[in-house]
Formats: C-alpha cells, sequence, structure tokens
C-alpha cells in the first residue's frame, strides 16, 4: 500500500521490524515498544536511524524522555474507528515537541486525511489503493477550521479578529507546480 | 439567535459537498457498508428497519420561522409529510433515501442547518435550556457557551473517534431544565463569591444500561476556559475511555472506575498544559458570539395583563391551556409557551408539514420569530406577549397543537421503539398512545396534576425511563412485549434515578398498572404533594400492594 508524505507517494526507507527478526541491511527499522525496551542499548549502538512503532493502547507518555532517539515515530490504528492516537500525535507535537515523522499505520483511510494531518501526522500509510489525486481532494474539501490544533492552522475564531478579514477563507497554498503541499498544510 | 458568517457558511456547503462525494462512493460501490458507517454517522445517518433515518441537528433547540419552515418543506418533499422531535433537541426524518440524504443536508445548509455530529462516536449537537433568553430564573443565556462548544466540536480533529458518543447539555438558571445532570458532561453556570459567572462543570451521567448521576468535579470554572477544560476532560476519555465493551465505553464508566476525584485530578493536570495554549477563544469571540444571543427589543409592560387575565375567565379551555402550557417569563407582560406535541393518541414528537408551517408563522407574529425545542419533545414560543397568548392559542387549536397538557401524564417521552428503530426490544409509541387514551379526560390529568412519564423500547433508554417519576422500559420475554416499571426518577435539579417496582407488566396489563399508579399516589397523597414527595413519605410498598396483591 502506498506510502504518502509531503503530498507524494514515496519510497519507504523504513521497515517494520518483527520482534524476533534481525536488523536489516538495506533499511531502517521501526520497532517496537516491547523491543525498544529490551534492546534498547543495542540498537542504539547499531548506528542507524531508529523509528518506534507505538499501538493505540501504549500511550507516548511512556517514552517522553526518550524521544530524541527515535526518527520516526508510527502511531498505529488497529481500526480507523480507534481515536486514540490522535491525541497520541498532538501529545507528541504540542507537548512533546516531537519534531520526526509523525507515520499513520494500520487501518488509514482518506476519510481520515484532514484529522490526521490537523493533529500533526505528516505521513501515511494508507490501507486503501487510493490515488494521490483522491488524497489530495480528501485533504481539500474542508477548508474551515474551528479549533486549535497541532497543523497551527489560524483558527476561524482567530481570522474573524484581524482587522482585513479576508472575504473568504484562506485556501491551502499551492507551489509553483500546481500541487498542494503538505508542509503548507502544517504552517 | 446565531447567524452563520461567511466562515460558518463555507463550513457547512465544504461539509455537504464532502458528503455527497462519500455517498456516491457507496451508491458506486466503492465502499462497502463497513467503512460507510462511520462516515453517514459523522452526518447524522442511520439505517433503521425500514429506510434510511437521518437526524437534523437544532443546535440548543433553537430555530428560527425560516428554518422550521424548511423543516416542514424537507418533511413533505422527502418523507412522508412529518418529522419527529427527538429528546435531543433535534429533528428525525424516517423515511429518507440515500441518494437523497446529500440534497436533503443542502437544503439544510440554506437556512444555517446541518446534520453534523447528531450520531457516531463524537462531540454531538449540543443541547442547551428551551427556556434560555426567557426564563425567569436565569443567570445567563446558555446559548452562549452551547454556541462556544458547537463551533469547537465541529469536525474536532482529536475527537472525532471517540470510545462512545459524548453528548454535552447545558443550563443557565438554577432550576434545571437540560438534565446536565445526566449528560456526559453537564455545564451549569454559576455565580462565584465576587459574582463573576462561570460553570459548574458535571461529567460521567447518563442513562442507558448503567445509569449514573454525573460527579461535578469542578464548582467554579471561569467562562474563558471553558474550550481548554472540556478538552482535558475529552483527551483524558480518548485515552483512558475502553474501547473493549461498547458497553463500557461511555465516559461514565471511566470516571465511576477511577472514582470522580481521580479523575478529576487527571483533567486538572491534563488542563494544567492547555489552558495557556491556543485552544481558548480568543479576546472579541466570545463577545462576538454573546452579541447574537442579545434579548430581543422587548416593549415596556406592565407585569400583569388584564385583557389575558379576563380571557381565562371567559373561556375555561383557553384557562387550562394557559395554565398548563404557558410559563413565566423574565420580561413583564411576556410569556413563554409550550406547545404541546403530545395530542390525545398521538406519536410524542411528532409534527406534520403542516403544523410545523404553523408554528413558523405563530413565532413570526408572536414570538420574534424564535421557537425551540424542548428535550420533552414539544415545541416552545419562548417571548409571547401575554395580550397574544389568547391569539396564539387559537392560532394552535387550528393547527390541533392546543393540547393542555404539558408536565402532565400524557405528556410523555417516548423513544421511537420497534415501530421503527432496530435495536429496540418493544414497541413504545402504541404504549404511549394507550396510556394517554387511557387519560384523555383533561380534567382528570389537571387533577392527577404534574407528573412525568417515560417510555423507553429497550435498555439503551432513549425513552429517559431512569429519569422519569414514572418509568417504563419495554424488555423482551421469550419473544413477548413486557414493560419493568420504575417509580421516582427526576431529571431536574434534584436529579435521581427511579427504582425498580417489580415484574414486569405484559403489554396488556401495563396500562392498567400505570392507572393503579396514579390512583394509588392520587389517594395517598397530602394536599398538592408532587409524585415524587408522595413516594419518598410512603415508599414503594402501598403502590406494590395495589399492583402485585392476589386478586
Amino acid at each position: 500500500m502506498p506510502l504518502i508524505k509531503d503530498n507524494q507517494i514515496v519510497e519507504d526507507s523504513w521497515i517494520t521490524l518483527e520482534d524476533a527478526a534481525s536488523l536489516p541491511q538495506d533499511a531502517w527499522p521501526i520497532v517496537s515498544l516491547e523491543r525498544w525496551r529490551a534492546e534498547r542499548e543495542n540498537l542504539m549502538e547499531a548506528g542507524v536511524p531508529i523509528g518506534l512503532r507505538l499501538r493505540s493502547d501504549q500511550s507516548p507518555r511512556l517514552v517522553a524522555d526518550e524521544l530524541e532517539h527515535f526518527a520516526v515515530i508510527a502511531l498505529e490504528f488497529p481500526k480507523f474507528t480507534d481515536g486514540r492516537p490522535y491525541s497520541s500525535a498532538r501529545l507528541l507535537r504540542d507537548r512533546y515537541g516531537f519534531k520526526g515523522e509523525l507515520r499513520a499505520v494500520g487501518h488509514v483511510l482518506r476519510d481520515q486525511a484532514l484529522f490526521l494531518v490537523r493533529c500533526g501526522f505528516d505521513a501515511f500509510e494508507l490501507t486503501e489503493d487510493v490515488s494521490l489525486e483522491a488524497w489530495r481532494a480528501a485533504l481539500g474539501n474542508i477548508t474551515v477550521r474551528f479549533q486549535a490544533a497541532a497543523d497551527g492552522r489560524s483558527t476561524v475564531s482567530r481570522l474573524r479578529r484581524q482587522p482585513a478579514r479576508p472575504s473568504k477563507p484562506r485556501a491551502p497554498s499551492r507551489h509553483k507546480d500546481g500541487d498542494y503541499c503538505a508542509a503548507c498544510w502544517a504552517y | 439567535m446565531y447567524r452563520y458568517d461567511e466562515f460558518d457558511r463555507t463550513f457547512v456547503e465544504e461539509r455537504v459537498e464532502q458528503f455527497r462525494e462519500q455517498v456516491a462512493r457507496r451508491l458506486s460501490g466503492e465502499i462497502g457498508e463497513d467503512e460507510f458507517r462511520p462516515l453517514r454517522l459523522m452526518n447524522g445517518l442511520y439505517l433503521q428497519l425500514h429506510a434510511y433515518m437521518l437526524r437534523v441537528a437544532v443546535p440548543y433547540g433553537t430555530l428560527s420561522s425560516q428554518q422550521m419552515r424548511k423543516l416542514a418543506h424537507i418533511a413533505r418533499r422527502y418523507d412522508q409529510g412529518y418529522g419527529h422531535f427527538t429528546t435531543r433537541q433535534n429533528i428525525q426524518y424516517n423515511w429518507v433515501k440515500l441518494k437523497e440524504a446529500p440534497d436533503i443536508l443542502a437544503d439544510l445548509a440554506e437556512v444555517e442547518m446541518h446534520a453534523i455530529q447528531t450520531s457516531g462516536n463524537c462531540i454531538r449537537n449540543v443541547t442547551a435550556d428551551h427556556f434560555a433568553g426567557a426564563a425567569a430564573d436565569e443567570i445567563e443565556d446558555p446559548r452562549i457557551a452551547a454556541e462556544v462548544v458547537r463551533q469547537w466540536s465541529s469536525l474536532h480533529p482529536e475527537f472525532s473517534f471517540l470510545p462512545r458518543k459524548f453528548k454535552v447539555a447545558v443550563t443557565g438558571a438554577p432550576n434545571d431544565r437540560a438534565a446536565v445532570k445526566v449528560h456526559d458532561i453537564g455545564l451549569q453556570i454559576v455565580r462565584d463569591a465576587r459574582g463573576r459567572t462561570g460553570f459548574k462543570v458535571i461529567v460521567g451521567g447518563g442513562l442507558g444500561r448503567t445509569p449514573i448521576i454525573g460527579a461535578t468535579i469542578r464548582e467554579f470554572l471561569p467562562k474563558r476556559h471553558l474550550l481548554s477544560y472540556l478538552e482535558a476532560i475529552l483527551r483524558v476519555y480518548n485515552e483512558l475511555g475502553r474501547r473493549d465493551n461498547i458497553y463500557k465505553a461511555r465516559i461514565k464508566i471511566l470516571v465511576k472506575d477511577l472514582g470522580a476525584e481521580a479523575f478529576a485530578r487527571k483533567v486538572e493536570e491534563e488542563w494544567s498544559s492547555l489552558k495557556d495554549q491556543a485552544v481558548d477563544l480568543p479576546d472579541g469571540e466570545l463577545r462576538r458570539i454573546e452579541s447574537y444571543f442579545a434579548p430581543p427589543a422587548f416593549e415596556n409592560l406592565p407585569a400583569v395583563t388584564s385583557g389575558f387575565e379576563a380571557k381565562r375567565f371567559e373561556d375555561r379551555d383557553f384557562a387550562r391551556w394557559a395554565q398548563r402550557n404557558v410559563d413565566a417569563h423574565r420580561a413583564p407582560g411576556y410569556a413563554i409557551v409550550t406547545v404541546s406535541l403530545k395530542p390525545e393518541g398521538g406519536v410524542p414528537g411528532d409534527a406534520t408539514a403542516e403544523q410545523m408551517e404553523a408554528v413558523a408563522d405563530l413565532a413570526a407574529h408572536y414570538s420574534f420569530d424564535e421557537i425551540r425545542v424542548s428535550h420533552e419533545q414539544n415545541l416552545v414560543l419562548p417571548h409571547v406577549r401575554q395580550s397574544d397568548l389568547y391569539a396564539v392559542w387559537q392560532g394552535l387549536v387550528a393547527a390541533d397543537l392546543a393540547t393542555a397538557n404539558v408536565g402532565l401524564i400524557s405528556d410523555i417521552i417516548a423513544c421511537p421503539g420497534l415501530d421503527y428503530c432496530n435495536l429496540a426490544n418493544t414497541r413504545s409509541i402504541p404504549i404511549a398512545q394507550r396510556i394517554g387514551r387511557r387519560f384523555a379526560e383533561i380534567e382528570r390529568q389537571h387533577d392527577i396534576g404534574g407528573l412525568k412519564l417515560k417510555i423507553s423500547g429497550c435498555i439503551n433508554a432513549c425513552g429517559h425511563h431512569h429519569i422519569g417519576h414514572i418509568g417504563l422500559l419495554g424488555v423482551d420475554k421469550k419473544g413477548e412485549e413486557f414493560y419493568q416499571i420504575t417509580l421516582g426518577g427526576s431529571a431536574d435539579e434534584n436529579a435521581a434515578l427511579g427504582r425498580i417496582l417489580g415484574p414486569a407488566f405484559s403489554a396488556e396489563t401495563v396500562v392498567d398498572a400505570v392507572e393503579t399508579i396514579v390512583d394509588t399516589y392520587v389517594d395517598q397523597r397530602r394536599a398538592a404533594e408532587g409524585f415524587n414527595d408522595t413516594l419518598a413519605r410512603i415508599g414503594l410498598d402501598p403502590f406494590k400492594e395495589k399492583l402485585y396483591a392476589p386478586h
């Protein structure tokens, strides 16, 4: 299934490592919390970037002091109606200032796109085989934000307070090639 | 009333188009029912026994006459000519076609309405006191906070997939007409020692299989911190609420399992990190929303209108109606009119398109264009001059909406039951209709006095039976409908859960049982003693003796 990052379908340079599997040669590992707990020193000595995968019942509060070791944190949706990873993402971004990649994995559908981006996710392993266009459309179909969230976008209540109020809510910015940009969504 | 600006309008229009695209994917077979289900539920669309049902949000129960006319139009064009007002101040259409649902939403958007978050495991449409802005006992209009919460909760990115549904109710008066103690979060506007207004925060109330009266976790929350505090509560719930068992997933179970004090500590801890971030509204935004709820331009009138008093002497039917269906207004010379949707033998909460239009006309002429939906499934004209009451009453009589039974035994709350709902075990509506007919004589009802009877067709308790003075719960016994009776519940500031009386009654005998209970109460009461007071004094035994004595 496609990995979407920066609004492009990209090659995945990471591999989700089974707990018993040995470290891969040709990719960087994403390990479970259990394996991180058991082999922390070994993994750090391997000298490669480390990713951490958290199940939806594993709060990032458990690793709040260790975040500097992770280049990627993958938050798992066992089914798309399990909303815990949204809170995990906001804690990681807003409270702990995690700057690495925040990846949505598991049961991930285009209909979650806006919620995911707004909570601070920036990489998406989609369950369905969705075209990039459909993903971008899903991301763009609601432009009004009522709540402050991890994407830092202006909320309606702030836009209302601006002296020179735009007549329409701001459209997502485009780069010169005409593509929407995930980074702009996260400004 | 709140009016949309371009942001609110854009949001609702975009949501309509988003849903249209989701429906198209479902109709084309691109997605299956499993994936479509949570999407349609986010837009209030249920699949019931016979058809799709669309639940339209009436935020905090406030409607303009234009909006009510649109609801009538939808009833006529897309349904079978009627709609059903619910205990959550919403309206449901029971005969909707999937392919037309996006068109209905587009029609609603034209009058600043939607069906967003009227179902699904998200923050549901916010409810408030149906007498808001009119009640004589009000500290502050609860609709301001309700509107703030409505906007904040709309497609909240973090809280759209909660363990279970989440209901918030707000009251601005000490006499609680919004049942705040049986909601996931109840907000009650209070004054602190310095006279400033804020919220008492009540969490973890609810009905359903595990009825619980909510616990106060904060006595006073300054108004400006409302959203950050709600965000803290919701985050604790989203992270820790149970997801392994649908029947234990509501916040009430989490609060009960942790204990209210421990839960409150978690919320306060979370809030300490949230309250200085950007979650709360910026200065000015609260004032902007407040300004929409400024009182209408009431005339300076004498407190007592002689013409009104004279009509009460002349016309017995009007007098009876005025006694039950008219309440005190905060402005001298005005009154609050409750329009009963409980005619004898009718379906509680149903209104035809013509009736909706009649109420819209009366609101436009006599009530500053405002209508309310009450959680007791009636409509309200909140701002009527006393001198216009007779004309309003005549208008209601003409529309068959003048039943003088508000708060009486036939003012029944009932869920849709097995006539519509695929969760129900038993029917509710026919029982309500039979009770209504049994007590049809209006003099008798007035003699019995205030009595709240509530019927649920299954343990999910949509008919609020736990908090009725008399509650009926439908249970299935080997394929037959039975009704368990509880006594002594209450939804107001003295919220209480009813106690089970004894073995359930069959559908044939349950109306007799209700009559026996009522007769026993009337026999035993002292002077004008209310039902729950009599019950507290004499206990369940006298009722049991009458009901279960060997004949």
